[in-house]
């Protein structure tokens, strides 16, 4: 069934890979050392050398670089190739402070267009599928990203990039595309939009893959997507700051995303100790490039929540996997010595139809012990009037978070005008643990 | 079948009076509550003159408020009238999720059933049994 874009590559013996890492993580270490000041004084301060990296483990003495370092070197300060042998200028938004510009190599690009196709063969794409690329293109690496992988693929690619919804799906239905690469709120819209036009896209149209990332997205939306479009749905990870999309991407097996082994090296740390953790746990995935020459990046921490999951996959790849993601280090909690995030205690909630979206955690100590209260509404119609329904609902979820999170929490169940509504963001979590 | 209406309620003092000031200020009018109470929730049952217009009110208030069908049967104020009511619910195989009296005006009770059966109204009349429509206890 499976056919691989790179199969030499992405069904390599997991030996030989790892013997492959480790050459090409020391050739890129000595680039970033000797090409990029801010690594050579890292590097120096902590007294490690590119010559002490002996096994793959041995990246965990090096220092880390975060975002604020790209920031601070801005605009060409992480650059460890001259501008004869750039190729391309991407940035982030900015929208949270200075943007961060990141330099690709005529290398870098094509090794980025080989990690997307992966992707597009995911889905079942060949040189004969046609892929329409509603991703924006510019400096945002989306568009960009996704129509290299297709060039790489030999795919017929429509750059549409995104806007003019209803033209998106007109071209769609005429051109018989095959795959959409965009992200899934504007898969949704151009689901809705073809629907509104009077088309079934799920039977009408030729479309077969979707390769959709860049924001989050519910497993509800994924499904709705899948369902609307009728389509094989593969979730796409990528930043900027690393390259852009196909850093990782999910293959049919749908249990988490290959992570291109060749080119990166990721490792899942503690956000709090800094500690690597072993494969399966949740933590911040830290990324370490292998392959780029105009930006190398050394333990990049993502601040993106997730795990690394290692068992072999059905598909025959054997790039080990990253789950979905579970938020931002940013968001964490940690209670009685658990890392918990909001969006565990989300999805939990959304599996009962009972309960309403709107939620509240309420953190206090009593003594040593950290005491946990998730305060939720029922939904309107719910029979309040059977104290039984009431206690077995509590005493349901209760159990449902207590096998989800390991930690048990007290649920209170409060009428609507307890949980304050605020305009922007809702105050989700409140912390009076002294 | 009457319309009772329920109102969940978080244990927190002063709650009670603040729904019940919210009805009597809303100018509406109760003839009979009933309170279960858990660790930290408690369910009023209340039977009010106009119920979905109360529970209007009260949803529009942020209360989270219901309308529940009960059964209500005027008995003799007298031993036993109850212990026989509840033998025939028992003998017709209904099951009482709950009950709670008052006193009706002269020599009579006011028994307020909750079931799990639709037919229970019907059951009691065809037992006997004199049901109280909800006009008489709506009325002011």
């Amino acid at each position: 069934m499976a056919e691989y874009f790179q199969p030499e590559i992405e069904t390599m013996p997991r030996e030989r890979l790892r013997e492959l890492q480790l050459a090409a993580m020391k050739e890129s270490m000595r680039n970033a050392y000797e090409n990029v000041p801010l690594y050579r004084e890292r590097f120096d301060a902590a007294g490690v050398s590119v010559d002490d990296l002996t096994s793959l483990d041995d990246l965990a003495k090096f220092p880390f670089v975060v975002k604020q370092d790209m920031r601070d070197a801005y605009p060409f300060g992480m650059f460890a190739r001259p501008m004869s042998e750039v190729a391309r200028i991407h940035a982030s938004s900015g929208t949270t402070g200075q943007a961060t510009v990141v330099g690709h190599s005529a290398n870098d690009l094509k090794n980025w267009g080989d990690c997307f196709a992966r992707g597009i063969a995911m889905v079942g794409g060949t040189k004969d599928s046609v892929i329409q690329v509603s991703y924006g293109y510019g400096l945002f690496t989306g568009g960009l990203g996704a129509h290299a992988g297709g060039e790489a693929m030999g795919c017929a690619v429509i750059p549409t990039s995104s806007g003019n919804t209803k033209r998106q799906v007109q071209m769609m239905k005429d051109c018989g595309t095959d795959i959409l690469c965009c992200t899934p709120s504007y898969a949704l819209l151009i689901a809705d939009t073809a629907i509104e036009m009077g088309y079934d896209p799920a039977t009408e149209f030729k479309i077969s893959g979707g390769i959709f990332g860049a924001e989050p997205a519910s497993e509800n939306m994924r499904q709705e997507i899948a369902d609307k479009l009728g389509l094989q749905y593969c979730d796409v990870y990528g930043l900027s700051e690393i390259m852009g999309p196909g850093v990782a991407m999910e293959c049919v097996e749908r249990g988490g995303l290959h992570i291109a082994e060749d080119q990166f090296y990721c490792e899942i740390i503690d956000p709090e100790t800094l500690e690597v953790l072993p494969d399966g746990e949740w933590g911040e995935l830290v990324i370490t490039t292998l392959t780029r020459e105009a930006c190398p990046l050394v333990r990049y921490r993502t601040r993106d929540v997730t795990r690394i999951v290692s068992e072999p996959c059905a598909c025959g790849r054997t790039h080990r996997k990253i789950d979905r993601l579970r938020g931002r280090t940013d968001d964490m909690l940690i209670i009685r010595g658990v890392n918990v995030f909001p969006s565990q205690i989300e999805q939990v909630i959304t599996t009962f139809p009972e309960i309403a979206t709107q939620y509240q955690i309420i953190l206090t100590n009593e003594g040593p012990l950290d005491k946990v209260e998730l305060r939720v509404e029922t939904v309107p119609d719910f029979p309040i009037d059977e104290v039984r329904k009431l206690e077995d609902l509590k005493a349901r979820l209760a159990a449902e978070l207590k096998s989800n999170l390991q930690v048990n929490v007290q649920i209170k169940i409060v009428e609507p005008k307890s949980i304050e509504r605020s305009e922007g963001k809702a105050k989700r979590i409140i912390d009076l643990r002294g | 079948m009457v319309d009772q209406l329920t109102v969940f309620l978080e244990n927190r003092t002063g709650h009670l009076a603040s729904l019940t000031r919210a009805i009597s200020d809303s100018g509406f009018n109760m003839h009979a509550l009933y309170l279960a109470d858990t660790a930290d929730f408690g369910v009023a049952r209340i039977l009010c003159d106009k119920p979905a217009e109360v529970k209007a009110m009260l949803v529009e208030r942020g209360f989270r408020a219901a309308l529940t069908a009960v059964v209500a049967v005027r008995l003799a104020d007298e031993p036993g009238s109850l212990a026989t009511l509840l033998e025939h619910c028992d003998a017709k195989g209904l099951n009482v999720e709950y009950a709670y009296c008052f006193l009706g005006d002269g020599d009579h009770a006011i028994d307020v059933l909750k079931f799990d059966d639709g037919a229970a109204e019907e059951t009691l009349r065809a037992g006997g049994f004199t049901l109280v429509a909800a006009e008489e206890i709506y009325l002011p």
